[in-house]
């Protein structure tokens, strides 16, 4: 229980904290609530629009959910071919370096073309923005397995999948969560990105705060953003357990991002 | 670069051993008669690597030498001579560029203890016989059983970072053992130690060895080390290496560094290395 408090407490305080410098600026200053408005505005609409923010909290929770499955999917799958085939290294490791250089609003605009107005789009853009992260983490996890440990297993007469198994798997694995973190973490951001990049929709926190500025609603737009930034750190929460389970840790605080103990390079002199 | 073993292999059987079930059998010497007397045999082998700018570089030059089944062979050289070379040619790791070598599937002990850190020390023990097909279960009760004879009783669940060096290479051993190879290739496998731990570690594996025989090809660069733990000594030249002594040390365990007759060992052993590092080539 101290422990969860550790944990939860500075991060609540510092909001508080920059709630309270906000509230403090928008009184001093005098500044329009047009261009900003106050918390004391802002908070209220939370809950006066409550209905309202919690359907387009699930629209958007719902790209993101699939959008990060996808980009989980195709980038361990992607960094896989390219660690175990040299050809496909060659070949497609220089292009996904080259597809972070796309512009988003660009190909959004071009995806509805292709894919119409569904979710379609909206995915292909979250995927396009988070496989990233996890093909490069992955693949430079799978090649920092010590060449010596490969030799070794060898004398054992390990097979390719074991060495896969035994080896180079457990040596990437924390490079590949590094990686599906930073995937989670920018995964909310893109499912904005998506929502106002991509022509027909509708619904979705990021359609909420777009169409509120334009309709002068900024203390509404502001709660939508407030529940999108609530959402992401929920994601990293969850991701936070799952990565628990995976690399069977003792439990230790999910929020943490201090968490990870460093192993020096094991003390020999070689 | 194919895994495995040695087509000439005449132990054929790479998974030799890894049916037994407690304890540590050599079914290779329990049943002596049906093999030959030496556990490698290596003829005129030449073998060569490329370094880092790609020059061509002999590593070994028409190197023969042969170990007796059962005995522990130290190769003493100078660094870069060729050791780490020489116990990959006879784990199967390469295959030589000249000569013949047979021998039995041989299990590497590495300079680092190559642990796996993500691995307990009883799990990092076990690797082999994971690899052999058994279970979790099954592979961390054998590897289990055998921790308190290696000094490792209470730290099964340990990482190994949580271990001392002289435990790590405990570890490391116990792992390379359970592959239930007959031939151990150790390769310098106290060098990092500090020199008390490695005096303790030179003692333990001899007690080890008694009591769970193996053939043994132990390189160092350390002639005191090899005379200690050796039954025979072949010294190598400076790269590309050729055997240029090979010495019998048939003295009793313990041997005492201090002993008349190893000191005079090492002397021979030493002037050997002088004269080959000194003679112009």
């Amino acid at each position: 229980m101290r422990r969860r408090l550790r944990t939860t407490l500075p991060p609540l305080a510092v909001l508080v904290a920059i709630f309270a410098l906000w509230e403090a600026y928008v009184q001093v200053s005098g500044v329009s609530p047009i261009l900003l408005p106050a918390p004391h505005e802002i908070v209220p609409e939370l809950w006066r629009n409550a209905d309202l923010l919690w359907s387009n909290f699930k629209v958007t929770a719902e790209i993101v959910a699939l959008g990060l499955a996808i980009a989980l999917l195709v980038g361990f799958v992607l960094a896989l071919a390219i660690h175990l085939s040299p050809p496909v290294r060659r070949g497609v490791y220089p292009l996904v370096v080259g597809s972070q250089a796309i512009p988003i609003p660009v190909i959004g605009v071009l995806l509805v073309f292709w894919l119409g107005f569904g979710l379609t789009p909206k995915l292909a853009v979250i995927v396009l923005i988070c496989f990233f992260p996890v093909v490069v983490t992955t693949v430079d996890g799978l090649a920092s397995v010590d060449v010596e440990q490969l030799k070794l297993l060898r004398t054992f007469d390990a097979s390719r999948w074991q060495l896969f198994r035994f080896a180079e798997l457990p040596a990437a694995l924390p490079a590949a969560l590094s990686g599906t973190r930073i995937a989670v973490a920018v995964g909310v951001i893109a499912a904005f990105i998506a929502e106002i990049s991509t022509a027909g929709t509708s619904a979705g926190l990021g359609y909420e705060i777009i169409t509120d500025l334009r309709n002068i609603q900024q203390p509404r737009a502001y709660a939508a953003a407030i529940v999108l930034f609530a959402f992401a750190i929920a994601c990293f929460g969850v991701l936070g357990l799952l990565e628990r389970r995976l690399t069977h840790q003792p439990a230790r605080p999910v929020l943490a991002f201090t968490y990870r103990q460093r192993q020096l390079p094991t003390g020999d002199n070689s | 670069m194919q895994p495995g073993v040695d087509p000439q292999n005449l132990w054929g059987n790479a998974r030799e051993g890894s049916d037994m079930t407690t304890g540590l059998t050599d079914r290779a010497l329990a049943t002596p008669g049906t093999m030959s007397d030496y556990s490698a045999t290596l003829t005129s082998v030449t073998h060569g690597y490329r370094d880092e700018r790609g020059e061509e570089l002999t590593a070994l030059e028409d190197l023969s030498l042969r170990v007796r089944r059962g005995r522990v062979l130290a190769v003493v050289g100078p660094s870069g001579c060729g050791k780490t070379t020489l116990l990959e040619l006879i784990c199967g790791l390469q295959q030589p560029a000249a000569g013949t070598i047979a021998c039995q599937p041989a299990a590497l002990m590495p300079q680092r203890d190559l642990l796996m850190g993500w691995l307990s020390a009883l799990d990092n023990a076990a690797l082999a016989l994971r690899i052999a097909g058994r279970s979790r279960a099954q592979a961390r009760l054998h590897a289990g059983a055998l921790f308190a004879e290696f000094g490792l009783q209470g730290f099964e669940r340990a990482k190994p970072h949580e271990l001392s060096g002289g435990m790590r290479q405990r570890v490391a051993f116990l792992r390379t053992l359970l592959s239930g190879k007959g031939l151990l290739c150790l390769d310098e496998p106290f060098g990092a130690l500090d020199a008390i731990t490695r005096q303790q570690m030179q003692r333990w594996l001899i007690d080890a060895l008694r009591r769970q025989p193996r053939t043994v090809v132990l390189v160092t660069h350390d002639v005191e080390e090899a005379i200690l733990l050796g039954d025979e000594l072949i010294v190598l030249s400076p790269r590309p290496g050729r055997v240029v002594a090979h010495l019998q040390v048939a003295l009793e365990h313990p041997r005492s560094h201090t002993d008349r007759r190893v000191v005079e060992l090492r002397s021979r052993a030493l002037r050997s290395l002088t004269a080959c590092q000194e003679a112009p080539r």
